[in-house]
């Protein structure tokens, strides 16, 4: 037995090295060279400044911009560090609420939001996607029937008819992958970058 | 339930059955010692690894030396992770300046990842370094991953080997699965997850300002290399705290399907390479069969019952099914199938938020875990966990028959039965004992997120997940407590190695063993009424053991949602 020793350390720093740092540090290196935007985070910059990345949701609260999905993110207290305090879309701290099936604090969440919204748009039914939260806090889509519910509401803060709305959403929608995989789907980000271009024109 | 939907799954599984072969193929070259394609680069390499560190790789183990080789394998790997974390405040690669991790959850972390289980008490992006991530977390994706196969391999050649004492070499077992399979793979998949958005920088953490003026800290890191052989080795543990739900952790829906694939791929290869070693591959396919059944029907409950929403949504007059904890590019389908997956393999990983799940949804995770995630399994871990309860099975049908069984031309006698008990027996024995110390100690019982009977899956499922070394949780539950890292700690350690030493034991009484050729009296083992009694058996056990748990969690939350209780 004693001979194993000698592998147990020996092999063990040497796969270490190849797979904890050669290959990470490899990966970064090739990547860097061959996918540099995907690499960085898919980051976006308008007039040069950095205004977030194309897969990172952002909180959108204003009436002339389309709103993400709720977001159930956190971020510590700045009052008290051993406790949390809601921070929608925090990017340096990702997840969902946890909520259960049976949860009341799921239930009269989802019922003052339904409210809400039904209040903002009462001719649609309010689509499930804009109620619930995501579980990275950070989804940046939406349905696209999330944001043709929106519609009323941006068109008026715009004053944009809203049927050029409605071909913006419908331009920035993206399909199944192949007709088949995923979900159709809207960039929030990306239909409010679109939006604040048409509206300049 | 839409045909899109289903269709996305018919698709997942043909796939996975069209890889079987060749992967199994490929993976049977590597660990009977043969050339391959990638011999001429990586020859030179395997072989200087040996010459530096002592290995003879002519030299053959005996089970005994092959477990403590692997077991003084771990306890290295454990020290480099615990001290990577305690001294990342003044390592390198640590652009967000994280401070040192504390005792217990470095202590967690370590077993968490040596056991492959890759629990997640720790924070991801708000807690470790990217030093931590590399060098202690993919490193050790890797090993782990490797030794599981090794293991599955080892226990292999008990079955496919006669007469003998000697079921292998750890240390080259490990090194060819890592160089051979497990590095070339994750090279191309990492440069293919990063064409998909999936950042790989080791750059500072980014600072934006939002469309309406809000800062917002977004960060990066060495995503994709982690995540590949995270996927692929059924690791699961994520880079971010949201796993693979965190949308820079799976930007697309091709990158999730391609994800989900590689949970499998290796897993599903294993029972080939199972089939090739004993000489019939209709061996594996059998095996995979009963794999088969069973994943099918975990799908379709999780996929109807997650389309189907839950009662507090209808009341509102929602419908599209249950999309709190779910992301929009994924929808319905795709979360649920890979909710499935990830507890069948015992990766882990998450694309949605179980615990949000419909209380049915999340109770398949739940039975799938428990059953011992033998359906495909861990890398390695899931064949030798489903070969034991082949053992169990072939040993009542010679019951019945009343004859000596016999497996692939081994005689199943009283040790391996006993081994096979003691492995199988454990798992409840941890799950279910720290589950009922979970729910009264006071310490313990503030760590549930939801209360009434949801709170009790909480506990249930995660003792579940870190006996099973799967590693994916009901994560409202707050684990990073003094009480939950210990013994979480405890349940991933006794979850991964009673279950390994049991199995090498009986990996060395079979190798001993003379091959019998098969007579009229055997069993088949290649057909229908095999694979039948195999999944009757697993139900059978699994049933009688963890049923009365599951009525008090979620068959109970799930009668009081439709009664319209909230809690």
């Amino acid at each position: 037995m004693l001979r194993e020793i000698r592998p147990a350390i020996v092999l063990l720093l040497v796969l270490t090295a190849i797979t904890g740092l050669a290959y990470p540090l490899a990966m970064t290196a090739i990547a860097g060279a061959i996918f540099p935007a995907q690499a960085q985070g898919s980051l976006i910059e308008k007039d040069g400044k950095m205004v977030g990345s194309a897969l990172i949701g952002q909180e959108f609260k204003d009436d002339k911009y389309f709103h993400g999905r709720p977001s159930a993110t956190l971020a510590p207290d700045p009052n008290d560090s051993t406790k949390t305090v809601s921070a929608p879309y925090n990017a340096a701290n990702s997840g969902g609420s946890n909520l259960g099936p049976t949860s009341k604090a799921l239930a009269d969440r989802l019922k003052e939001d339904v409210d809400k919204l039904k209040g903002e748009n009462p001719n649609a039914a309010v689509p499930v996607d804009l109620v619930t939260t995501s579980a990275s806090g950070l989804d940046p889509d939406i349905s696209p029937e999330a944001a043709q519910f929106q519609v009323p509401r941006v068109a008026k803060a715009r004053k944009i008819s809203e049927d050029q709305l409605r071909q913006l959403v419908a331009s920035n929608t993206q399909g199944r992958l192949l007709g088949l995989l995923g979900e159709p789907r809207v960039n929030v980000l990306a239909l409010n970058l679109a939006l604040d271009r048409a509206s300049a024109k | 339930m839409t045909v899109i939907g289903w269709l996305q799954i018919i698709l997942f599984c043909v796939i996975i059955v069209a890889l079987t072969k060749p992967l199994g193929w490929y993976m049977t070259r590597v660990f009977n010692g043969e050339r391959t394609f990638l011999s001429p680069v990586l020859r030179p390499i395997e072989a200087g690894i040996y010459w530096f560190s002592g290995v003879d790789e002519r030299r053959e183990q005996h089970w005994l030396t092959y477990t403590v080789s692997m077991l003084l394998f771990h306890v290295g790997g454990f020290l480099i992770i615990y001290g990577v974390m305690r001294l990342q405040a003044i390592l390198p690669f640590n652009p967000a300046g994280q401070g040192a991790v504390a005792e217990d959850l470095s202590f967690n972390t370590a077993i968490s990842f040596i056991t492959n289980t890759n629990w997640q008490n720790y924070g991801g992006e708000s807690t470790i370094s990217y030093l931590v991530q590399m060098l202690g977390l993919t490193h050790q994706n890797f090993l782990s991953a490797a030794t599981g196969i090794a293991l599955a391999v080892a226990l292999i050649r008990g079955f496919s080997r006669a007469s003998v004492r000697t079921i292998g070499n750890f240390w080259v077992d490990v090194t060819r699965c890592t160089l051979y399979v497990l590095l070339p793979i994750c090279v191309v998949y990492t440069l293919f997850l990063i064409s998909q958005g999936m950042p790989q920088t080791l750059g500072d953490y980014v600072e934006a300002t939002t469309l309406e003026g809000a800062k917002q800290t977004i960060a990066v890191g060495p995503v994709a290399s982690q995540v590949a052989i995270k996927m692929l080795g059924t690791n699961g543990g994520g880079f971010f705290n949201a796993n693979a739900a965190h949308p820079f952790e799976n930007p697309t829906a091709l990158s999730n399907f391609v994800q989900m694939l590689s949970i499998f791929a290796l897993g599903a290869a294993l029972t080939n390479v199972f089939g090739r070693m004993v000489g019939n591959q209709r061996q594996g396919w059998a095996i995979l069969a009963v794999m088969g059944v069973l994943f099918v029907a975990g799908v379709a409950v999780t996929y109807w019952a997650e389309a189907n929403g839950t009662s507090t949504m209808h009341a509102l007059g929602l419908t599209g099914g249950n999309m709190e904890g779910k992301e929009v590019r994924f929808g319905i389908v795709a979360s649920s199938l890979f909710a499935v997956i990830t507890t069948a393999a015992s990766c882990g990983a998450v694309n949605a938020m179980h615990d949000s799940f419909t209380a049915l949804g999340g109770m398949i995770p739940l039975i799938n875990m428990q059953l011992g995630e033998i359906i495909i399994g861990g890398v390695g871990a899931g064949l030798y966990g489903m070969l034991l309860f082949v053992v169990l099975a072939i040993f009542v049908a010679g019951l019945m028959v009343g004859r000596t069984p016999e497996y692939v031309g081994k005689k199943i006698e009283a040790r391996e039965v006993k081994m096979a008990m003691l492995a199988i027996l454990v798992l409840p024995l941890m799950y279910l004992g720290w589950t009922a110390v979970g729910v009264v100690y006071p310490a313990a019982v503030a760590s549930m997120a939801n209360a009434g009977p949801h709170g009790f899956t909480e506990v249930l499922y995660a003792f579940t997940s870190a006996t099973g070394n799967n590693g994916s949780a009901f994560a409202g539950l707050t684990g990073n407590t003094f009480f939950y890292n210990l013994t979480l700690a405890s349940a991933m350690f006794v979850g991964r190695f009673f279950m390994i030493v049991p199995a090498m034991a009986i990996a060395g009484s079979l190798a001993s063993k003379k091959s019998i050729p098969p007579s009229a009296g055997t069993f088949p083992t290649t057909g229908g009424l095999f694979v039948g009694l195999v999944v009757g058996v697993i139900l059978i056990i699994g049933g009688l053991t963890f049923f009365p748990a599951l009525a008090l969690g979620p068959i109970v939350e799930h009668l009081a949602m439709n009664a319209g209780n909230v809690f």
